[in-house]
């Protein structure tokens, strides 16, 4: 069975839960961590590969946990034509994927850092961002 | 050491005037001292790139047969203004179409406005125009729909009633939910601060006293030439100052700006949609500082930790419209990513784009020093922060 990537966001109130040792001692997965952004206290993502039988029951106990959980098969692309650099999306990415670079302030954008939030899709005064399928 | 305007005109015309940015302004100060860098340049270029509401273009179509007066006029669905001469319109950046679903399915995307309009007339490419009328002696028709390009109608001008703000606060959200406002998306509980000044290179910023931008001024507009019209609506100027007297860098003043939309480009004239809030146009300004004495270069020079704007709760303070503030940050804390409110570290965002002003400062630059941009001497001054205009408060039915 190969791996399965997908999405975890989840509010301030559940990252200090140890949901990544659940999955694998409670529910037999293997877990790939390809992306994390966690800060106690914080809003915080994930982006995970999973594999074993227990697939379907690993996300039931994430979704009643109250992680929002979705498949990544969908990627976040800028129309570099459009984008003016302005920076509005900055401040509004969970990830840094969207970020300033200084001294030169312009805005640079990480594909590997995406997790596909959307949230620049709506910020984007420009409407820069795409998603892809 | 004063020089005149006809003397740095002089200068551009034979080839040899000293055009630098606002940014090369800063450096030169920092090795050479003021003395020499105000004695040795003739003209700082200063750029903004950013979105400015009070926007909007006039236009002529051109009579058709049978003649209209036309009453209500659409531009790609958007509505423009047409209360004034028979075939003239003014189609405001802000307007949305009649059918746009605005802020009813919360938060509202406004994909297409006056702005993108605009932006669309000035890329050449085709406009549906739609207008009616009630039907007179000498102007029968009472409606037609046609297709436009900007190149077949007589007259487009820009003409921006408020542009360039001097400086514009900083708005952070001190609630419990994320809010939707023309700073853009801001996270709760001071999840992040947005702020949309050039800093260093804002036009304004660098004429606190408008010693030289005043009526008449040519500027660099939408990527083609323009001039400052008139002082903006709202220019109520004034230097900051903190509990110890410092200054803290000028706000308020704003500037009416006209040029000729058939010379600009869509590069410099955007259309940009806030989410929740509404559509609007970003438009690129640049202004030329003629360096006539060395106080106009001392303030020109001035850096973006000299220069400071106040931050703002638009939750709470700016909608309800309670004086104060959360404090005051200088743009090189605001643009080194973080800053501190109530000893938490807030990350900031721009909303101007400090890029774009550079590039806006260079072409400038190269026009000047290309020979292809002469200044201009104002007509007149406007009113600067000695004036000490301030505004009036509206007073409200108290049954409403
Ligand atoms: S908000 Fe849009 S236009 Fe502005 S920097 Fe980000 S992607 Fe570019
Ligand atoms: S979708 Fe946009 S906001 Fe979300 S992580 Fe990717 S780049 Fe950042």
């Amino acid at each position: 069975m190969s791996p399965k990537k997908i999405v975890l966001r989840f509010g301030p109130d559940i990252s200090d839960m140890p949901i990544i040792y659940r999955l694998v001692k409670d529910y037999n997965l293997m877990v790939n961590i390809v992306k994390a952004n966690v800060n106690p206290q914080k809003e915080g993502t994930m982006v995970l590969e999973l594999t074993g039988e227990e697939y379907d029951q690993g996300l039931d106990y994430l979704r009643n946990a109250g992680v929002s959980v979705q498949a990544l098969t969908q990627e976040i692309v800028r129309d570099e034509e459009k984008c003016t650099m302005c920076g509005a999306c900055t401040a509004i990415c969970p990830t840094g994927a969207l970020h300033i670079e200084r001294p030169l302030m312009e805005v640079h954008f990480n594909l590997d850092n995406c997790v596909v939030c959307q949230l620049c899709v709506k910020a984007c005064p420009m409407r820069a961002m795409e998603v892809r399928l | 050491m004063e020089k005149t305007y006809a003397e740095i005109n002089a200068k551009i015309k034979a080839g040899q005037a000293v055009v630098v940015t606002a940014e090369e302004l800063i450096a030169l100060v920092e090795e050479k001292g003021l003395s020499r860098a105000a004695r040795e340049v003739d003209v700082v270029t200063t750029g903004t790139f950013a979105p400015m509401c009070s926007s909007g273009a006039f236009l002529n179509f051109g009579h058709s047969a049978p003649r209209m007066r036309m009453q209500k006029v659409w531009l790609n669905g958007v509505p423009a203004y047409a209360g004034i001469a028979a075939v003239d319109a003014y189609i405001g950046a802000t307007e949305v179409p009649e059918d746009d679903p605005l802020n009813n399915n919360f938060p509202g995307e406004f994909r297409y406005g006056g702005g993108h309009v605009i932006q669309d007339l000035v890329a050449g490419k085709a406009v549906r125009l739609k207008a009616t009328s009630y039907g007179t002696h000498c102007y029968p028709r009472k409606e037609l729909e046609t297709t436009i390009t900007i190149n077949d109608i007589n007259e487009a001008f820009l003409f921006n009633p408020r542009n360039c703000y001097q400086n514009y606060n900083c708005a952070v959200n001190t609630s419990n939910q994320t809010i939707y406002t023309y700073m853009g998306m801001l996270k709760p509980r001071l999840g992040n601060a947005h702020y949309s000044t050039s800093g260093q290179l804002s036009p304004l910023l660098k004429d606190p006293h408008f010693m030289t931008i005043g009526q008449g001024t040519r500027i660099f507009l939408g990527g083609g030439a323009g001039y400052v019209a008139w002082h903006g609506t709202q220019h109520f100027p004034s230097i900051q100052k903190d509990e110890d007297d410092n200054n803290l860098g000028p706000a308020g003043g704003t500037l009416a700006l006209i040029g000729n939309l058939k010379e600009m480009s869509p590069k410099w004239l955007v259309g940009t949609s806030y989410i929740g809030y509404g559509a609007t146009l970003s438009v690129g300004v640049g202004i030329p500082i003629p360096i006539l004495n060395e106080e106009i270069a001392l303030y020109a020079a001035a850096r973006d930790e000299d220069l400071y704007t106040q931050v703002v709760d638009y939750s709470d303070g700016y909608p309800k419209r309670i004086p104060g503030n959360l404090g005051m940050v200088s743009y090189a804390q605001l643009k080194s990513g973080k800053i501190m409110i109530n000893e938490r570290e807030i990350p900031t965002a721009p909303l101007s784009s400090y890029p774009k002003a550079r590039e806006i400062a260079g072409i400038l630059k190269e026009w000047i020093t290309e020979g292809k941009f002469l200044l201009t001497e104002p007509v007149q001054k406007l009113p600067s922060p000695v004036d000490g205009i301030s505004g009036k408060a509206l007073q409200v039915d108290d049954r409403c």
